[in-house]
């Protein structure tokens, strides 16, 4: 088993390096994409160490099928409920060893019993975490959809044969597009590119430090179709909160320099400079493919399917587009109760200027010169100039405030979420914020307590 | 018609009172008091229960005449609103019959407006007009009561009503095609977008709405479509946007007025595309200029009307450059615009259908007028008002190519003499309007052309001429003659007035201001031999007498008298006029001395429909003046120096008299009358207008008069 998944391992992190040195012509922040890689890597060696203890210990009965979760909010608060009752056990283990201490080195082998226990629980814990937080992480859990009940097949390494030796063949099927090859196999290719970007993508930087792009990316680029490499990430690696995982505790983070400031927490060695300092980008040798998006979304002028595709040139382009055309615009101007975005960013720079729009016309749109509203009106039948003191839309707005709270409700809501689900010291936290879930906690409680209690 | 229907009701019922009843119904003049049959809902009843079973299967005559009939009578007397009157006071299927003919209102106070709309359930147009406050309250009730059968509200001269009110009448009124909103001047965009509501709306008056923005257009052009008439005269707060709004979303516009708004040549440039545009005014809009005309390309082929006077920025450039583009022009109006030379009138060679050119005001070259001459065949109307530079040639080669001249306005072009006359005479035969005021080189000889060619001639005004009575002699050739204007030509006397009263039987209007020779004989004549005379200027003929005014007094159609400073008239005259002309509307009696009270209670008592009058100098006090202030018309008045007139009674008569709109007033007494009754008046929509002129008893005799005028001119 592990002799087969070496192979992949180092493929998949050459991938990432190909993506990394694809990358840096272009990417401002292409050290995260390197963290991811090295996040693969230690994941991978625990997994590795986890599959060692799997194969110690006898009993396996606390890893069944509800592990295989999907992004179903019960299910995770079951694993969290879990994670929670073990991480009390631990506690109450190594308080009685404290407390046995003086008996512990008499008898040693009583110890050494519960050395392993502890670190049977804590592997379990791990485990847990690590898939818990991949069910937020789209691409991980495909994995996790593919790689039945084992423990070993959890961690996001792809094992798909799509996946294998992709490196190498992305440049010819990049030839083979730009040659216009049959469409059916043209189609397959990039398929299987598509698949093969997920996972490169999946570590792109989505940072917020970048330049702030207002269009969604490269219209005025012009280049010619051979000469740059697409790649297509999906919707739900586009709209993952996350793109930096603590690989001690899971908990994600948007910023790479965040994480290494969290990553201060969990030890000395995470507080040297080099550690704290930005990871530096490798010098590449081998001139590299410019590389463009796709849109996912089928039928998009952005997506590659489409007759007149116009590539986006970043992957913070990607998610900006990808929200503020295919996604419901939850952001709703609190000063006017009108306006709504899909980008947060679009909101603040709209509610910097909110309200010095004095120019409105009927159907909502706000102008700050005379001239662009009558120019509106002038080009759409039926829109009439709206005055200032006309509540004729008193009604819409009130409907639109309420939506507005049920919106930022949830945003809430999910962002507690996130937190919980990955963060091990809040979960205590959590079951009490959620209190609607209680009862299914407790069905699942009592089925793992069986198995655990079977276990001690 | 009415007199066949009279027939046919004498043959269905022959009996006694008949010819007293056609007499009611078909007199010009309502008798002062009501017929037997008015009162509809009393009287039958009394006779029933006098006479008892008598008169019972005696049905009323009246009630056999089909509606059809009665509105037959009804449409004939349309232009007899007294006979109307008259008519529905006959009996009670009249009354009703007149109630649901009648398809217009015009009522003379707001107040009474509920209980007339309560009566005429079809009326399609109120006119408001004569109504100097209208509230909000009045418009929630012609919305309420007249609904989809609206079609016009006049409400230019009304204050007191705001957006709400206006949005009422929009809502309720699906129907509205016409709305005059002019000098609403406190009207803000809110109206603005109440109107915009009315989707049927083709009519639009917004002159002088100097608070609806560009805003408010936007709202009307969008949600009117249909407009095909809209005024923005005086509308400051329209800039060039909301014309362009209006020329893109109102393709129907057929009429467009931008008279004295702040609209560019960028804005025109746009409302020169709408595809049926036909009459557009652009006087006195300083914002355009010559540069953005030059630019104008494309042809705007619907205008056939353009107004371009009082436009200073623009000089000839410009306005070729505009003329250039509009080929279907059929009326001109450069009137005070830019001098008239041969470079500018060389663009109406493109013009071939102009038929009326106005030049007022300019500055005329002889040149530019033979330009004229050449490029135009077909002009029916010339009018060179006031211009200087008009000389007999450049008028002549005009007049001589334009055989179809039928209006001609030559008012002070002083160079023209005997010559020009002759020309156009001979060529211009259907002449219907001349006007040639102030051409003192005219002589007898030109005035004898002028009754001798021109037979159609209906409307001629020659005040301040040399004209004597031999000149009028010959002008009574002149036998349509309905308008005749001889003021300020001290020659004529009686024997020249007399041919004219004799020839001119249509004579409407007769201006003898300061035609001091006018004598008694010669009015009397007119009198006479005019019949339908409307209108009568007798100012300064200070030999006029009662007598005239008696003989005046059997035009029964006349409804403006003036013999202001005519100091032998005293009050039995104008009692004779007041008795013998009902429809009597405006009368200045200044300076007639001796006139006093009693002239005043029997005018209050028959001219019931006097809106205007002029009372100063007169010998009224208190009395005449509260009894003139039960006049429910009266609007306009002016009442300086009148002796006997003390503030109690002014306050008193300004108290009773609750229709005026404007009154003038000795400043003297603007302290004496107390605050709030001032205000209280104002607020009823009154306007004060405080003079302070001295005392001026002596009458300056005409030679003190005319040698002021001739300083003056100098």
């Amino acid at each position: 088993m592990d002799s087969k998944r070496m192979p992949i391992f180092e493929a998949s992190s050459s991938g990432g390096d190909q993506s990394r040195n694809l990358n840096q012509n272009h990417q401002v922040d292409v050290s995260n994409s390197i963290d991811i890689c090295f996040d693969a890597r230690s994941e991978q060696s625990l997994i590795k160490f986890s599959s060692n203890l799997d194969h110690n210990s006898s009993d396996q009965s606390y890893q069944t099928p509800q592990f295989k979760m999907n992004l179903d909010p019960r299910a995770m608060l079951n694993n969290l409920d879990f994670l929670e009752q073990k991480i009390h056990q631990i506690r109450d283990i190594v308080r009685s060893t404290l407390n046995n201490k003086g008996r512990i080195s008499t008898q040693s082998n009583e110890f050494a019993v519960q050395q392993q226990l502890i670190n049977t629980d804590l592997t379990s814990i791990i485990i847990q975490l690590i898939s818990t937080a991949g069910t937020l992480l789209p691409s991980m859990k495909n994995v996790l959809a593919n790689g039945g009940s084992s423990v070993g097949q959890i961690p996001s390494i792809p094992d798909s044969a799509s996946d294998l030796g992709l490196v190498g063949t992305s440049q010819q099927k990049l030839d083979l597009v730009s040659e216009g090859t049959e469409l059916s196999e043209y189609e397959e290719l990039i398929k299987g590119l598509g698949e093969w970007d997920d996972e490169g993508i999946k570590s792109m930087p989505a940072d917020d430090n970048d330049v702030k792009d207002s269009g969604d990316g490269v219209s005025g680029e012009n280049l010619p179709p051979g000469s740059y490499e697409v790649l297509q990430l999906e919707k739900e690696e586009i709209l993952a909160p996350h793109t930096h995982f603590c690989t001690i505790c899971g908990k994600g983070f948007k910023r790479d320099a965040n994480l290494r400031m969290h990553m201060r927490g969990h030890g000395d060695e995470y507080k040297s400079p080099s550690a704290l300092s930005k990871p530096q980008k490798e010098a590449s040798s081998e001139p590299v493919l410019l590389k463009r998006y796709s849109c996912p979304f089928v039928g998009c002028k952005r997506n590659r399917e489409h007759k007149n595709f116009l590539p986006l040139k970043t992957i913070l382009c990607v998610k900006n587009h990808y929200k503020r055309s295919h996604c419901d615009k939850s952001y709703i101007c609190r000063k006017c109760n009108n306006k709504k975005f899909s980008v947060m960013a679009d909101l603040k720079t709209h509610e910097k200027h909110c309200g010095s729009d004095k120019w409105l016309c009927s159907c909502g749109t706000t102008f700050s010169r005379k001239d662009k509203l009558f120019g509106h009106i002038a080009l759409f039948q039926g829109h009439t100039p709206a005055l200032p003191m006309d509540e004729i839309k008193g009604q819409g707005t009130s409907d639109q405030g309420h939506s507005c709270e049920v919106t930022t409700k949830m945003e809430e809501t999910n962002d507690l979420f996130s937190d919980n689900a990955i963060g091990v010291t809040n979960v205590s936290d959590f079951g009490n914020a959620e209190d609607d879930y209680g009862f299914f906690s407790m069905n699942i409680d009592s089925f793992n307590f069986g198995g655990i209690d079977g276990f001690q | 018609m009415a007199e066949t229907v009279g027939n046919l009701c004498r043959k269905m019922h022959g009996g006694e009172g008949f010819d007293t009843l056609t007499l009611d119904l078909f007199s010009r003049a309502p008798s002062p008091a009501p017929c037997s049959y008015s009162k509809p809902a009393k009287r039958p009843r009394v006779d029933g229960a006098v006479t008892m079973g008598k008169d019972e299967d005696r049905q009323n005559p009246f009630d056999f005449l089909s509606e059809e009939i009665l509105f037959l009578i009804l449409d004939s007397l349309e232009s007899e609103p007294l006979s109307k009157k008259s008519f529905s006071l006959v009996c009670r299927s009249f009354y009703t019959a007149e109630s649901c003919h009648r398809r217009e209102l015009t009522p003379l106070r707001s107040g009474l407006l509920p209980a007339a709309l309560a009566r005429y359930p079809s009326v399609e147009k109120v006119d408001l007009s004569l109504c100097p406050t209208v509230t909000d309250t009045v418009l929630f009730s012609v919305g309420n009561c007249l609904r989809s059968s609206l079609r016009s509200i006049d409400l230019s001269r009304s204050k007191g009503f705001s957006h709400a009110g206006i949005e009422s009448v929009v809502e309720n009124c699906a129907n509205l095609v016409e709305m005059n909103l002019s000098n609403a001047t406190d009207l803000s965009d809110a109206a603005a977008a109440a109107i915009g509501r009315a989707r049927n709306l083709e009519r639009l008056w917004l002159a002088r709405c100097k608070l609806v923005t560009d805003m408010g257009i936007g709202c009307i052009a969008v949600g009117c479509q249909k407009l095909k008439l809209l005024c923005l005269k005086w509308c400051l707060g329209i800039s060039d946007l909301g014309v362009a709004l209006v020329a893109v979303k109102c393709k129907q516009l057929r009429n467009l007025n931008l008279s004295f708004t702040l609209v560019t040549g960028a804005g025109l440039e746009v409302v020169l595309q709408l595809p049926y545009l036909e009459d557009l005014a652009l006087v006195g809009c300083l914002c355009i200029d010559d540069g953005s005309l030059l630019s104008l390309k494309q042809e705007c082929k619907s205008l056939q009307v353009l107004n371009l006077s009082n436009s200073q920025p623009i000089n000839h450039a410009g306005l070729s450059s505009l003329l250039n583009i509009t080929v279907g022009l059929r009326q001109l109006n450069m009137a005070y615009c830019c001098m008239v030379t041969h470079s500018l009138t060389s663009s109406f060679r493109k013009l071939a259908k102009l038929q009326s050119v106005k030049l007022d005001g300019c500055e005329v070259t002889t040149a530019g007028l033979k330009t004229i001459a050449n490029a135009c065949v077909s002009l029916t109307e010339l009018s060179l008002r006031k211009c200087s530079g008009v000389t007999d040639d450049g008028l002549s080669s005009i007049v001589m190519k334009n055989k179809g001249l039928t209006n001609l306005d030559i008012t002070c072009c002083g160079n023209i003499t005997d010559l020009s006359l002759a020309n156009i005479t001979s060529s211009c035969t259907s002449l219907i309007t001349l006007q040639m005021e102030s051409c003192t080189l005219v002589s007898k000889e030109g005035f004898r052309l002028i009754g001798q060619h021109c037979h159609l001639l209906e409307h001629l005004d020659l005040t301040d001429n040399e004209l004597d009575d031999e000149g009028l002699k010959a002008l009574s050739g002149c036998h349509k003659l309905s308008i005749l204007k001889i003021g300020i030509c001290f020659k004529i006397s009686d024997e020249g007035l007399i041919h004219i009263a004799k020839n001119c039987p249509k004579l409407r209007e007769l201006d003898l201001y300061r035609s001091a020779g006018i004598k008694d004989a010669g009015i009397r004549a007119i009198a006479h031999g005019c019949p339908q005379l409307q209108i009568t200027n007798l100012a300064y003929c200070t030999w006029i007498t009662d007598a005239s005014l008696r003989a005046l007094s059997k035009c029964s159609d006349l409804n403006t008298l003036e013999i202001r400073g005519c100091p032998q008239v005293s009050s039995a005259g104008v009692v004779a006029i007041a008795v013998g002309c009902p429809k009597l509307t405006k009368l200045d009696i200044k300076k007639c001395y001796y006139v006093n009270d009693g002239a005043m209670l029997i005018l209050a008592r028959f001219s019931r429909n006097l809106h205007q009058i002029n009372l100063s100098y007169c010998s009224i006090t208190n009395v005449g003046l509260l009894a003139l202030a039960s006049v429910g018309c009266l609007q306009n008045m002016t009442i300086l120096h009148l002796k006997g007139l003390t503030p109690n009674g002014l306050a008193a008569a300004l108290l009773a008299c609750g229709g005026l709109t404007k009154v003038k007033l000795n400043s003297s007494f603007k302290p004496l009358i107390p605050r709030p009754l001032l205000e209280h008046v104002e607020e009823r929509g009154c306007v004060f207008q405080w003079i302070d002129k001295p005392f001026q008893v002596e009458l300056e005799s005409s030679e003190i008069w005319t040698k002021q005028l001739e300083e003056m001119r100098a």
